[in-house]
């Protein structure tokens, strides 16, 4: 079993040994030997399976079996990816949905299956490098091994006899050879070790020298396997400390880091204490985007996102800064995203009375490239009845040929408001919570728009128009009269994420990559240059042996013998 | 200067039909090689004195092993050194006039686009089958593998001229999240990484190919020992030969002048670790890159799955080679599996599935 480096039998690597010697180069080809079991007792079952588990076949196996189990998560919608997908899917296969969902297709990188599957995957690396780093340990100690008895044996191999002048003893003539060898092999970054036996009985004296390189081949090797238990620890316990939350911000208006004041969704991790968030305020003093002009090819493509922000924290000078794609904020250890923009227009509504009831930004969200937007206002006080408009709106509003309106360029053209009008029971006096960007008419009577015989209402900023049965007054405030740069304002919708472990996770993945270069590309081998004294000179004999995959074994016997044959003519000359 | 650009994509759009009318020549000369390769082959053997392949042992084994040998000592000789095959010639000039069309296409293209030319599927099916080539006639350089030819060309030309036909879009700017100096390295990469896991992919199929005639060979030899005893050394060639003409085909002959499977399975491993680190930085570039863009550097999106599953298919790959039982033909099935992958990601995942890398500019 043992095939330790320093292990005396000359050429072990030639015997095969058993397939699950854990102790064996990634790229060693395992042999056929039969194992015959003894009985085993409870613990030796228990180390068989442990053999099982860490053997290269299961890890193979189970790497597999991980590549297919990803696979799910690419065709039906993942919670955690696309909520929204999982809730259309559910409602277009009502019948299929709770049988997928029994089997976790909508969270299959938390399901149980595919948490066995890595969990086991890892749980065989490590079983599988542990006593491997120990073994590399020891080989990193131990000298290179005796040479092998016959050379020419091996693959890769060479021979040639040299003369020697006359008078000179053959024997010495032959260690400095192989001094020659040593020094250059040294110098190439081999390890040497002298394996010269004296002459016994009838045979001559032998000097040669055993050289072994490539340890960093199972190095990497090492390291790429522990730096990926390194990721997986840094996403685990990352995950724990993580937190990610969404809020809007409408020009003019500041956010501040707070729970319960700022968030409009906030999802912290298992470890992240909620009461404690960094303290820091952001206010939307303008956002920038530009658009490609009419006629242009990509006509109306929205880019060049900027969200610029005044940023406050305690103890500092406010600074201001901008978050664009691909460019997040760094704030107090938090990273702040922009994630989307829109239309907030300014929305007065007045009872008959001309008292303000309600007086808004309202955010519009954007229904397609041309910005087209969908709103509602909710009136809930100050009126006869309670009021739910929903409301259009279109940056550059043009009439279709079926008289319907659309929005023909995202910019602020000629902006057109329309209203439908609902009244009655908004449904939120029994303290429901309610989405605001969603109106449920089910309890309200349709006054104006849609199926109704009254007239959507339609506003341009600065417009003001009568609500329908008298109740009062509706404006488009104009944000150019309040010293705004264009009558609408804008909003952007930004993403604000503490993430401690991703720099671990950069780190070991680098780390990792490195390790497999050192892996894949560090050759590892054992060059032997041997002389013997002969009746003409002394004979020199070269061979190699490579330690796993290494195409250039025959090269490097060659150029071994090519250095050592043009230093020793050099020494002639 | 709207008008200017456009003229300039329209000619990108001539240099690459014009490449593609080329590389469609270069596989018919390829395939013509191949064919030629068989016969000459069989040519040599008839002229091998037939003291040689006695002295080889006369069994189909040590002539397969024997034709395996030299062939592959032909891969791995240099340039000038090589078998002066001459349609295989023909074959690797119309390639390097292709390549050399298709990079004047990329170039002119991302001129007209004002940016590289890989950010939407048309651009980077142009970039990326571009790659395949270039990395082919950089190996060439190396390794005669002009047997591969046929393939590398035919598999440029079917994707080419689907991309002409199917993914061209116009020059439109490119949308925020792909102003990134990661769109240059992350998708580069990844282009690379795929050109040389079709290298390997191919490898990998004449490796199965040149498996089964070995094993073709080895049970005319057990057949012709058991059921003919009576062949005696001296005749031995003879009968091998009618061996192997009972047992009938061993497969395309043209596999006479390709490499044992075993060199054959090595060369694909070399080029699919290259791959694989490729493909490593790619994830890891992209995770980057989402981290900046999409506020997560992992979050399981489709392209991402698929990213990753091709990642565990070449590891699994590299283990495979270490692995008892699995090393030659299973693990070539490995291979060929993860470049089933890789294209299956690049066409059906970027056009049929939802996700975040939305960039194919189809619609």
């Amino acid at each position: 079993m043992s095939n330790s480096p320093s292990d005396p039998a000359l050429a072990p690597e030639l015997v095969e040994g058993p397939g699950t010697d854990p102790l064996r180069p990634s790229d060693h080809a395992d042999g056929t030997r039969e194992i015959t079991q003894p009985q085993l007792g409870f613990v030796g079952w228990l180390r068989w399976g442990w053999r099982q588990l860490t053997s290269m076949r299961t890890a193979l196996v189970l790497l597999l079996l991980l590549a297919i189990a990803a696979i799910p998560g690419s065709i039906f919608p993942q919670r955690t990816a696309d909520p929204n997908g999982v809730i259309d899917f559910q409602t277009k296969n009502p019948d299929l949905y709770p049988v997928l969902n029994g089997m976790q297709l909508f969270d299959v990188y938390s399901s149980a299956w595919f948490s066995a599957i890595y969990i086991l995957l890892f749980i065989s690396l490590i079983g599988c490098v542990l006593p491997r780093t120990k073994h590399h340990f020891k080989a990193l100690k131990a000298r290179p091994p005796r040479t092998p008895a016959r050379l020419s044996r091996l693959d890769d191999h060479a021979e040639t006899l040299r003369p020697v002048a006359e008078g000179t003893d053959a024997g010495a003539s032959a260690a400095h050879i192989v001094d020659v060898a040593q020094a250059q092999l040294r110098k190439a970054g081999y390890r040497v070790e002298r394996y010269d036996t004296a002459a016994v009985g009838g045979r001559p004296a032998v000097a040669s020298v055993s050289a072994e390189r490539g340890y960093a081949r199972e190095t990497g090797n090492l390291v790429f396997h522990a730096a990926l238990v390194g990721v997986l620890i840094s996403v685990g316990v990352g995950g724990g400390l993580t937190y990610t939350g969404q809020t809007v911000i409408v020009e003019g208006d500041s956010f501040v880091n707070s729970l319960g004041l700022g968030y409009t969704s906030f999802n912290p991790g298992r470890f992240v204490d909620s009461e404690a968030l960094p303290p820091y305020s952001l206010t939307l003093d303008s956002f920038d985007v530009s658009y490609v002009p009419v006629g242009e090819s990509g006509q109306g493509m929205a880019g060049d996102f900027s969200a610029n922000l005044t940023t406050r924290e305690p103890g500092q000078d406010a600074k201001e800064q901008s978050v664009r794609v691909n460019h997040p904020l760094d704030m107090a250890g938090d990273r702040i995203y922009l994630m989307g923009n829109g239309y907030a227009p300014t929305i007065t509504v007045r009872n008959p009375d001309g008292d303000v009831v309600f007086r808004e930004d309202v955010e519009f969200l954007p229904q397609d490239a041309n910005m087209t937007s969908q709103g509602v206002v909710k009136i809930t006080d100050g009126l006869s009845d309670q009021l739910g408009l929903v409301g259009f709106f279109y940056p550059t509003a043009m009439t279709l040929h079926s008289g319907a309106l659309t929005s023909a360029y995202p910019a602020l053209v000629s902006p057109l408001l329309t209203f439908w009008v609902y009244a009655g029971d908004l449904g939120i006096a029994d303290g429901t919570a309610r989405n605001v960007y969603a109106l449920d008419p089910s309890e309200m009577t349709l006054l104006a728009g849609s199926t109704s015989d009254v007239a959507a209402l339609q506003l341009e900023p600065g417009q003001t128009v009568d609500l329908p049965n008298d109740m009062g007054t509706i404006t488009f405030e104009d944000n150019t009269a309040n010293g705004g740069a264009e009558t609408v304002k804008r909003y952007v919708s930004l993403s604000i994420h503490r993430d401690v472990g991703a720099p671990f996770v950069l780190a070991f993945a680098v780390i990792a990559l490195l390790g497999l270069l050192a892996a894949l590309f560090v050759p590892r081998r054992r060059l032997w240059v041997k002389a013997v004294p002969a009746d003409a000179g002394v004979r020199i004999e070269y061979a190699g042996l490579a330690r796993g995959e290494d195409p250039a074994i025959a090269v490097a016997v060659a150029d071994l013998q090519r250095g050592l044959e043009t230093a020793l003519d050099g020494e002639k000359a | 200067m709207p008008e200017a650009e456009f003229s300039l994509d329209s000619v990108s759009v001539l240099l690459v039909w014009t490449a593609i009318a080329i590389y469609a020549l270069a596989f018919v000369a390829y395939a013509v090689d191949l064919a030629r390769r068989s016969d000459l082959a069989v040519k040599a053997k008839d002229a091998a004195p037939v003291r040689e392949l006695v002295a080889a042992g006369g069994s189909t084994i040590s002539r397969v092993r024997a034709q395996e040998d030299a062939a592959l000592a032909a891969v791995e000789a240099r340039p000038g050194a090589r078998p002066r095959y001459i349609w295989a010639r023909i074959g690797t000039s119309l390639t390097v006039l292709g390549f050399l069309f298709h990079v004047g296409a990329d170039i002119t293209r991302g001129i007209a686009a004002g940016r590289v030319p890989w950010s939407n599927m048309y651009e980077f099916a142009l970039t990326g089958t571009m790659l395949i080539i270039a990395v082919y006639l950089f190996v060439l350089l190396k390794y005669d593998l002009r047997f591969l030819g046929t393939f590398i060309t035919g598999l440029v030309t079917v994707l080419l001229g689907a991309t002409a036909i199917w993914f061209y879009t116009i020059v439109v700017p490119l949308s925020d999240p792909l102003k990134s100096v990661w769109l240059v390295i992350h998708v580069f990469v990844a282009s690379l990484a795929t050109a040389l896991f079709a290298l390997a992919f191919a490898l990998s199929v004449t490796q199965l190919l040149q498996a089964r005639r070995e094993r073709l060979a080895v049970a005319a030899d057990e057949a012709s020992t058991t059921g003919d005893e009576v062949a005696v050394a001296g005749a031995g060639a003879a009968g091998a030969a009618g061996a192997a003409g009972k047992t009938g085909k061993t497969g395309p002959r043209f596999l006479r002048t390709l490499p044992s499977s075993d060199a054959l399975e090595s060369l694909a491993y070399r080029f699919a670790i290259i791959g694989f680190i490729f493909w490593t930085f790619t994830l890891i570039a992209g995770s980057i890159w989402a981290n900046d863009a999409w506020g997560r550097y992992w979050g399981f999106d489709t392209k991402e799955v698929w990213t990753f599953v091709i990642w565990v298919l070449y590891a699994g790959y590299i283990h495979a080679r270490a692995t008892r039982g699995w090393r030659g033909t299973r693990s070539a099935w490995l291979s060929i599996v993860g470049f089933a992958a890789v294209m299956f990601n690049f066409t059906i995942v970027n056009m049929f599935f939802k996700g975040l890398h939305v960039y194919s500019g189809l619609s």
